[in-house]
């Protein structure tokens, strides 16, 4: 009796500091939902309700929102591209100098975006791809392929070595082994990498505003958001109501494969 | 029991390596193992995306901070190299000092109360009771959102006549605070940057939390250790490795932060930070004002500097902890 009245007690507690925590993107919402001649009253709820403010973002920000979508799809291709393979390598394979890999992947991940930025834009200035989708791809890709050979080969070390044997036995090549067998297995890691790749990319602002700066519509949903706070600073109905459909992605990705997000969280744990 | 400056040699490196072989492995001269040649040709991909990603825009950037790069160079090409000139002209730009103390209380401020309300917080989650795991797992929401999203909106939140903390501290007779001015700015952007980093501590906090055994806690509660007694002789001292390595990973984290600053406040006044003053100087002024991509090349060597010895760190620690 006496604990069970004190879990609830626990309950309480948590629902305000939860709430506390969250109260920013409350805000967001209630201002979003708020007409524009009641938005400095503040008050807690939008009293003055109105969709007024989705109907201007989604007019403008449509073609934002796709860019990203391709942007971010892009990056979990190249990133699973990239990543599955050499994570096989470095968990069930010989390769000379592993170690140096092992902490190169690790520095990788601690790397400014800035100084990446500074490189890449002398060098895509060099070849003429700034402001394209596809530079924008593969600069976005950097932020998730550490993560996801680091994330992969975790899981692929623990692949028992008897199911890597008998594909062996059965005269299966690597590349079979590999394409048949160790990926297969290995499906759930893919959705995790997959996942923060497309959520990293869809993030990204410091690759966006500096790569691709001036790409017009082929720009990505941050660069759109980006524009409205220039350009509409006291405009602050539509600039929350086009950072909540910025948002809506993430949120549905959290809901969805909430428990891919979760084994990432606790396999990796890096965001810049 | 190689210690982590061996790295360093190459003599033991070697031996190590030589170790790491299965017995009965044939000297030297035999033929590369299939498995090595598979290993290699797997790896393939990632090596050259690697040279070509990493490697390569980083020589770039630490070339330009050695050649005199103006925006002309984009299309003439010349650009002269001046050895250390340009660390010099950083070194000593008026603009240097005050940055790195900045920077110095953004990481520090922000590292410490990041850390303490997390550990918070995961110890107050540790304990199970009702809706625990869905509130831990709302806890994260802010971590997943793209930056720009919460930047607008503490921006909003913290505007000085209409924003929602100034109505807030008025209720308890408090004149609203000009957060975003360049006096205050650093204390702007330091609260939001908090908020974004709890979720990472709470987080591996949590999963640390989770090793520590519960019998350690049912002998101390049986021995009449109060839960303050328990905390400070079980949790802290077991929790000090995971707090080293949240510590390091939030020390790197923070000192690369750059779209928040930037977004609430441009790097304006007291809030810029070493990263941001980076991009300002490639980026931020856009194409009409003076560019200068060689000195925020400078300022990008020395935190890429910074992130190769923590990289270095970390492998130490956690060597030293695989080790236990």
């Amino acid at each position: 009796m006496n604990t069970v009245h004190r879990a609830w007690w626990k309950t309480a507690i948590g629902l305000v500091l939860t709430a506390a925590m969250l109260f920013p993107l409350y805000w967001m919402i209630n201002v979003s939902f708020t007409e524009r001649s009641a938005i400095r009253n503040a008050d807690l709820f939008p009293r003055a309700f109105t969709v007024e403010n989705y109907q201007v973002v989604l007019s403008s920000q449509l073609p934002y929102l796709g860019t990203s979508v391709l942007i971010g799809l892009g990056t979990v291709a190249v990133t699973l591209v990239i990543s599955a393979p050499a994570a096989y390598a470095l968990s069930k394979l010989h390769v000379p100098g592993h170690r140096v890999i092992n902490f190169m992947l690790i520095v990788a991940q601690m790397i400014p975006a800035v100084v990446m930025a500074l490189g890449f834009y002398t060098i895509y200035s060099n070849l003429g791809v700034l402001n394209s989708v596809y530079g924008l791809i593969l600069a976005d890709s950097t932020i998730a392929v550490p993560f996801g050979v680091m994330l992969f080969s975790a899981f692929m070390a623990s692949i028992p070595k008897e199911l890597l044997e008998a594909a062996e036995i059965d005269g299966a090549s690597y590349w079979r082994t590999f394409w048949s067998v160790v990926l297969p297995v290995s499906r759930n890691s893919a959705v995790t990498v997959g996942l923060f790749a497309f959520l990293w990319a869809w993030s990204d602002f410091l690759f966006a505003s500096t790569l691709n700066r001036e790409g017009g519509n082929l720009r990505p949903i941050t660069m759109g958001l980006y524009d409205f706070i220039g350009s509409q600073n006291q405009e602050w109905g539509p600039l929350m109501a086009a950072a909540v459909v910025a948002s809506i992605p993430t949120a549905i990705l959290l809901i969805v494969a909430q428990r891919y997000v979760a084994a990432g969280i606790t396999a990796g744990a890096v965001k810049d | 029991m190689s210690t982590p400056s061996s790295a360093a040699r190459p003599l033991p490196k070697v031996a190590a390596r030589r170790r790491g072989q299965p017995p009965g492995d044939a000297p030297r001269r035999r033929r590369i193992r299939p498995t090595t040649w598979a290993g290699l040709a797997f790896i393939a991909p990632m090596a050259i995306y690697f040279c070509v990603f990493y490697v390569y825009p980083l020589y770039e950037n630490v070339s330009m901070s050695l050649h005199r790069f103006t925006r002309a160079t984009f299309v003439t090409g010349a650009a002269p190299f001046v050895g250390t000139t340009i660390y010099t002209e950083v070194t000593n730009s008026p603009l240097f000092v005050p940055t790195v103390i900045q920077t110095a209380i953004f990481v520090i401020v922000s590292l410490v109360f990041q850390y303490t309300i997390g550990l918070g917080l995961a110890v107050f989650f540790r304990r199970h009771f009702p809706l625990s795991e869905v509130l831990r797992a709302l806890f994260l929401v802010p971590w997943l959102l793209p930056i720009i999203v919460s930047a607008t909106t503490w921006q909003w939140m913290m505007d000085a006549e209409n924003g929602i903390i100034n109505r807030f501290l008025g209720v308890f007779g408090m004149d609203p605070i000009w957060w975003l001015n360049n006096d205050h700015s650093l204390w702007a952007v330091v609260i939001a940057n908090i908020w974004l980093g709890i979720p990472f501590n709470l987080v591996i906090l949590y999963s640390g939390l989770q090793n520590i055994s519960a019998d350690l806690y049912e002998a101390a509660a049986i021995d009449g250790a109060s839960a303050w007694r328990q905390f400070w002789s079980i949790t802290f001292p077991l929790l000090k490795p995971v707090t080293a390595i949240t510590l390091l990973l939030g020390f790197v984290y923070t000192l690369k932060v750059v779209d928040i600053i930037w977004i609430m406040s441009m790097g304006t006044g007291s809030s810029q930070t070493l990263a941001t003053w980076a991009y300002a100087m490639a980026f931020g002024k856009g194409s009409s004002s003076v560019i200068r991509y060689s000195q925020a090349a400078v300022v990008g060597t020395v935190l890429l500097v910074v992130a190769l010895i923590m990289g270095f760190v970390y492998l130490f620690v956690q060597r030293r902890q695989e080790e236990r």
